[in-house]
């Protein structure tokens, strides 16, 4: 460097700095922000339109908030919340077996089975879920005797199918196998977005097909299938105020027979409205706990702690990219 | 080592069950034989590839495959992209399934069964059996990403094998302390670089304790600096006699451990030698064009 004679126009040519002068010396620390006076004027509007709310909450006297604080928790009502969640739990397990079943029986080499499964979405997806619960509440009139036997042959049991499908099991038929065809989807779609790879490394390792699915697929598939799984079991919790119409005494039921004899018709319905939105948030929490599991391993970082988690902080710089390399590398010996 | 021994004890009691395999193997199993040394001679070669064929749709990938692999024997496949050598690594362990031909591993039929003159498909849980004691490590480690380290390599010693979690994680240790990342044993696969979880693949792997290993490109998916750390992993491997037969562009690893090279190209064996006889002196004009691009 220093024995060639730079040329005589940039005489510190090979220096590491700036040359001085060639642009304005700036430092950008303690720019001011953009200013976004629209954002100001909204903020004021919905508190205008807040207060708006407010008032009529509180003036409006149709509201009956009196009436709905004795509803809340009366003991009738809770016997409604207890069949409404009830019928989710059931239909949902029922959804969720019988998901996986026709998911895997989907993607069967077997043409004859994956052909029945592909139907069986086909079809209770294509009909709607109310239609399908009065179908099956009716089903004497189409059937009006039930039996088991031999086809074609002797009987082992048999009855009426005015005793045998009760308005609660025609709800829990009619929403967990519908429920079913929904869950298949979304199970094989989780199993389709494991790679290819695993399976043939746990192939490779002389694990057999089931246990591979079970030890090595499933797992993973979690990753995809617990969100979706999430807002069903909440469409689910909705979707059982439609058993009202089989009279079956749910949440919606229960608040209907009550109003339909004193007519404090929006107070319970205001009633009803509030235990489905707890009922909501409480499965959203639960769902957000359920992801945090299946996503062990998911990412370089280590678990979260749990009030880190708890509080809905977000982790310190997620999108940079972690040293992998480093041997000393703290992620190795947090993780519980 | 030991189990080895056992099972070529066994393995040479076979002969009279295996005969008709046998007799159409003799004439190549003599002649590669000769190449690998007085050895192995006398025993089944670990694996016979005979006319092996294998078509995706419309290509022909693998078009007549003769091959041998003798006990202890270290193979490497050389060869061009898409010349077949990933694929015909994959039918070994039935991964694909082959058209046309046999492959034996320890004299026995892969993924086919003989009876009464006629060969059979084998079932899932039958070929599942054949995998067990085939080891393979795959050119993206493949590890399982929800598991950690220590769960990925006792997986298959306990789900398969049926052995105590206790004494599969003893296993599991000593082989993490062979590839050096017994102080990652808690870690999850993603918070390992390449290098780190090549080995782990190759821990479990050899916790199946298998006969065979088969490696696809085991260093292809990795950053230079850290291929070296897997080649001596491997190395490793070779010198206590372990049965290898290795896909890879690594030469001067070709040079260094492998008995023989293979060179494959359009889904046919070339030329196959001494690593002095194919990388120094080639015959084929394919091969000298290949490995020219290497210098």
């Amino acid at each position: 460097m220093a024995t060639t004679q730079p040329p005589a126009t940039r005489d510190d040519a090979g220096k590491a700095g700036p040359t001085p002068g060639a642009v304005p010396d700036v430092d950008v620390a303690g720019a001011s922000p953009v200013r976004h006076p629209l954002r100001w004027l909204a903020v004021l509007l919905l508190a205008v339109l807040g207060a708006q709310l407010v008032h009529f909450l509180i003036t409006n006297p149709h509201f009956e908030w009196g009436t709905v604080g004795d509803y809340f928790g009366a003991q009738i009502i809770g016997q409604g919340i207890a069949t409404t969640v009830e019928l989710t739990a059931i239909a949902m397990l029922i959804g969720i077996a019988g998901g996986v079943l026709v998911a895997v029986g989907r993607m069967s080499e077997n043409r004859v089975l994956s052909t029945v499964c592909g139907a069986y979405v086909w079809f209770f997806r294509g009909i709607p879920v109310l239609v399908q619960l009065v179908f099956w509440y009716n089903l004497s009139a189409l059937l009006p005797r039930i039996s088991f036997g031999v086809p074609f042959g002797p009987e082992f049991i048999s009855g009426h199918t005015n005793t045998l499908i009760t308005p609660w099991l025609a709800a829990i038929l009619g929403l967990g196998l519908n429920e079913a065809a929904y869950m298949a989807e979304i199970v094989r779609g989780g199993l389709l977005g494991v790679d290819q790879g695993q399976t043939e490394a746990a192939a490779a390792l002389g694990m057999g097909r089931a246990r591979i699915l079970r030890r090595v697929i499933l797992p993973q598939a979690m990753r995809f299938i617990v969100p979706p799984t999430g807002s069903q079991v909440i469409n689910m919790l909705k979707a059982t105020s439609l058993v009202s119409v089989l009279a079956l005494a749910d949440l919606l039921y229960t608040v209907q027979s009550i109003y339909n004899r004193t007519f404090e018709t929006i107070p319970l319905l205001i009633v009803a409205c509030l235990w489905y939105l707890v009922m909501t948030s409480v499965l959203y929490v639960g769902q957000s706990f359920i992801e945090r599991y299946y996503a062990r391993g998911a990412t370089r970082q280590a678990p979260q702690g749990f009030w880190n988690f708890a509080l809905f902080r977000r982790r310190p710089d997620a999108s940079s990219p972690s040293p992998s390399t480093s041997a000393d590398s703290p992620l190795s010996k947090e993780e519980t | 080592m030991t189990a080895q021994d056992t099972q070529e004890a066994t393995g040479q009691k076979s002969p009279d069950q295996k005969a008709p395999d046998q007799k159409a193997t003799g004439p190549e199993a003599t002649a590669g034989e000769a190449s690998v040394g007085g050895a192995t001679a006398g025993k089944v070669p670990m694996v016979v590839a005979q006319r092996v064929r294998k078509r995706f749709g419309q290509l022909e990938v693998l078009r007549g495959i003769d091959l041998e692999v003798g006990r202890g024997e270290v193979v490497v496949l050389l060869g061009p992209s898409g010349s077949g050598k990933s694929t015909f690594l994959r039918c070994i362990n039935h991964l694909e399934q082959i058209d046309a031909g046999s492959i034996h591993v320890e004299g026995r039929l892969i993924g086919f069964r003989r009876s009464g003159g006629h060969v059979h498909h084998l079932r899932p849980r039958e070929v599942t059996r054949q995998r067990r004691d085939i080891g393979m490590v795959f050119q993206h480690f493949n590890l399982f990403p929800h598991q950690t380290v220590l769960e990925n390599v006792i997986e298959a010693p306990v789900g398969v094998l049926g052995l105590s979690k206790a004494k599969a994680r003893k296993t599991a240790m000593e082989l993490l302390t062979r590839v050096g990342l017994a102080d990652k044993a808690a870690s999850y696969p993603r918070q390992l670089s390449g290098g780190q979880q090549q080995r782990v693949a190759i821990a479990r792997a050899l916790a199946m304790r298998p006969k065979l290993m088969l490696f696809d490109e085991p260093t292809s998916a990795l950053d230079p600096e850290l291929v070296g750390e897997v080649l001596a992993t491997m190395r490793d491997l070779a010198r206590d006699g372990l049965t290898m037969l290795v896909v890879t562009h690594e030469i001067g690893f070709a040079k260094e451990v492998a008995d023989r090279v293979v060179f494959m190209d359009d889904g046919q064996v070339l030329e196959t030698g001494t690593p002095r006889e194919v990388l120094d002196s080639p015959a084929n004009p394919r091969t000298r064009a290949f490995l020219s691009r290497f210098l």
